[in-house]
């Protein structure tokens, strides 16, 4: 069972598979309604639940419904060669009639109010904004969606964004080339929000193309499922140096740095406090517990790289590019 | 108990001592934790453990009377006070803030790509023709190749940072010759300085207008933006400038260590690191007590100058094993080269990035450097760095990457 959980006051409530459908390439949609058929508890569009899969996988997937119907919830899951199971599950043996524990929905992605909107979804990161398009469109708001994928008959819901018209701009990367989100993102007028979803290189390459305003205008949710994990604590863990073939302990009050050093790998390093980037060192396997104060969030998550002065591990292991 | 502290004469700005700091800092340090200088009336210490300790304490050590010389309590500073450096916490927080974010990891990992092409050019043109001056070809060519591009200068008159930043560092010792040489065209470069902050004048893209969209969205006002860009440009071009040369000298009198570094040139960044503690571009700040305090058992009232040797710190062999030597393996690690605590310098990276490539770059094509002459000094009251230093190096025979 799930020992360690969201906000105590989460709701967690079985679902049942009402449908499952293949909408395109490696993504499949699942119907999720209650075995009842009450009502599911209400969401926006940006919301996410976790689905409580094999073996207590925990995944998260964007709500892509229609958040006026509550007797289903609809996701879209693409399958990841490269996932740790959560998809290959979903695809190879989740079958409609079987249960699934589901939990939230919860929102980190919220639809603010703005008189304009610009959308960018990258494949499979084009669930969340079905539902923020169709509010936007509803509200008179002007908005347009460039969405990328590696193919056209990899891009779900092409279907249904076809009624939109040249509002939506469709760049499989086989024929169209690489997202222009510069040439995209330059559309913004004064009060449009930026609301992207996809993988971490066309966020970052989001991010960029924002500039400096990125903090104000951009709103992003990464889709790549995040495996749930321990947080905070100072409690033990491995670090696996990869370049130097060696494996430390970090103890309770230990610091990654004095671990490495007592190692005798050199590493640069200056205030000890996050504050100054000197220890900077790629992750290589594990979820770094950022401590510093000089990542910006979407760093964070991403989690490829931590000051080791301070910074931990949530979990049990890191692998570090050292 | 408190001892009294010794009294010295030593005038750190003479040009006796900036010819040749290092045994007079010995002095300064096996005299106690901290004196007193009779010449200007003020505290200072060499010694690691008191200069860390007051860097790491801004409530007590203020920067807000100026990092110099000069009582801005007193004294009329020469230019408006810098919005970070010359300031105290909070109004200094906020701003530094918004410089961190601008100078962020993120940030000067994306300069690495435009960075180190550059390098790499410059350094196999020079090893091409086997013999070169490491400062005037190189330590002051290759900042001022990236470093304004990277703020988004304009091109016309550039020539003027170097001159502006030896205005600053001269600006926070004593009113000497030096600085009255510094000051020679004042007006010239301030009215450059001053122009090429404006927002009009940056380029999109470049660091500069990042700190510009900060005041676009009200974080800070226009008057601190264009403040902030003078910070980078202050701060920004002789330190490296001063830095690259200072490693590539001291890497060329440590001929075993140039040996390692070839061998392996991924230990470039810890090289310019040791560099830095070796030879400390920045010599000296300033801070200003703001209460009664006790420093390494001497007791300081409120309102004192004290004088921190930074690069005596980093010399110290309280702290440092053979401190004199330069070992690019060494655990450099607390050299307070850069400042340390909340005024820690903000562009050490970008600094880093620099020496990385240009020793890496370097470190790859040259199997020996040998000096052709000595290195000539060019004495500045807080800069320590050459103005020449004319090399021969040995091309590598080809190397697997
Ligand atoms: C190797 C080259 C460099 C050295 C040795 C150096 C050294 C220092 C030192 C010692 C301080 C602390 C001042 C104090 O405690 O009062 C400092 C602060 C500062 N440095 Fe650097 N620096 C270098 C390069 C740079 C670069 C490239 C930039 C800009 C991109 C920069 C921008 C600053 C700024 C703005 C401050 C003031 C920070 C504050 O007061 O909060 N520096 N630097
Ligand atoms: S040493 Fe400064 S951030 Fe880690």
């Amino acid at each position: 069972m799930i020992a360690m959980g969201g906000p105590a006051a989460e709701k967690e409530f079985v679902s049942v598979v009402r449908d499952k459908t293949v909408v395109a390439d490696g993504v499949v949609t699942l119907e999720l309604g209650r075995p009842d058929g009450s009502p599911l508890p209400p969401w926006r569009p940006g919301a996410h639940v976790d689905l409580i899969l094999d073996r207590g996988l925990v995944r998260q997937y964007s709500l892509c419904g229609d958040p006026a119907d509550l007797s289903a919830y609809r996701v879209g899951v693409l399958r990841e060669p490269a996932g740790r199971g959560g998809s290959a599950y979903v695809h190879d043996t989740l079958a409609v009639g079987d249960r699934v524990l589901t939990r939230g929905p919860r929102n980190h992605f919220a639809l603010d109010d703005a008189p304009s909107y610009l959308f960018v979804a990258g494949g499979i990161g084009i669930t969340p904004l079905l539902p923020m398009i169709v509010e936007a469109d509803t509200r008179n708001s002007r908005w347009s969606l460039l969405y990328g994928g590696r193919t056209r008959r990899s891009m779900a819901f092409l279907d249904v964004l076809e009624r939109y018209g040249d509002r939506v701009l469709v760049h499989p990367q086989d024929t169209s080339g690489l997202l222009d989100l510069r040439g995209f993102v330059a559309g913004c007028t004064n009060g449009t929000l930026v609301y992207g979803c996809g993988p971490e290189p066309m966020l970052a390459a989001l991010e960029d193309a924002c500039g400096v305003r990125a903090r104000e205008i951009l709103r992003v949710e990464r889709f790549s499922p995040k495996e749930e994990v321990h947080t905070g604590g100072d409690g033990a863990f491995d670090v696996v140096l990869a370049r130097s073939g060696l494996t430390v302990k970090v103890g309770p009050g230990q610091t990654v740095l004095e671990r490495v050093e007592a190692a005798g790998v050199n590493v640069l390093s200056s205030c000890q406090e996050g504050t100054c980037g000197t220890c900077e060192t790629d992750v290589l396997e594990g979820t770094p517990d950022h401590r510093d104060s000089l990542l910006t969030e979407d760093e964070r998550a991403e989690g490829t790289t931590m000051m080791i002065c301070v910074s931990r591990c949530l979990g049990e292991r890191l692998v570090l590019d050292l | 108990m408190t001892d009294p502290a010794p009294v010295l004469d030593d005038d750190p700005f003479s040009d006796d001592f900036l010819a040749d700091p290092y045994p007079r800092h010995e002095r300064i340090r096996d005299a106690g934790p901290v004196v007193r200088l009779s010449r200007y009336g003020i505290w200072a210490s060499a010694r690691h453990e008191q200069v860390f300790a007051a860097l790491t304490d801004w409530r007590t050590f203020s920067s807000a009377s100026g990092v110099g010389l000069a009582d801005f309590r007193k004294e009329k500073p020469w230019r408006v006070p810098s919005l970070l450096l010359e300031a105290d916490p909070p109004g200094h927080t906020q701003v530094r803030e918004v410089m961190a974010q601008v100078l962020s990891p993120r940030r000067v990992r994306g300069l690495r790509e435009r960075f180190a092409p550059v390098a790499d050019e410059l350094v196999s043109d020079l090893v091409e023709r086997g013999s070169f001056d490491a400062v005037r070809d190189l330590a002051e060519v290759f900042p001022l190749r990236v470093f304004p591009d990277a703020v988004g200068l304009p091109e016309e008159g550039r020539e003027h940072l170097l001159r502006y930043g030896d205005m600053a560092f001269n600006g926070f010792g004593p009113r000497n010759d030096l600085f009255g040489r510094a000051m020679a065209d004042a007006e010239q470069v301030q009215a450059w300085i001053t122009a090429a902050c404006r927002r009009e004048n940056l380029a999109a893209g470049g660091l500069g207008r990042d700190i510009w969209a900060f005041a676009d969205t009200g974080t800070i006002t226009q008057e601190q933006a264009a403040m902030l860009v003078r910070s980078l440009l202050s701060a920004g071009v002789d330190t490296t400038v001063y830095a690259i040369g200072n490693a590539l000298a001291a890497l060329t009198a440590h001929p075993g260590q140039w040996a390692r570094l070839h061998d392996d040139p991924t230990l470039a960044k810890h090289a310019f690191e040791e560099a830095i503690r070796y030879e400390s571009p920045v010599q000296t700040f300033f801070r200003t007590t703001t209460r009664t305090t006790d420093l390494g058992g001497v007791w300081i009232g409120p309102g004192e100058k004290i004088l921190l040797f930074l690069g005596a710190a980093n010399r110290d062999p309280r702290k440092w094993e053979n401190p004199h030597t330069l070992e690019i393996t060494r655990r450099a690690a607390g050299h307070v080269g850069f400042g340390m605590g909340v005024h820690g310098c903000v562009g050490q990276q970008i600094a880093r990035l620099e020496g990385d490539v240009v020793l890496s770059a370097l470190a790859e094509r040259a199997a020996t450097l040998t000096p052709t002459a000595a290195p000539v000094l060019r004495p500045n009251n807080t800069l320590r760095g050459f103005s020449s230093a004319p090399i021969q190096v040995d091309k590598a025979t080809v190397r697997r990457r």
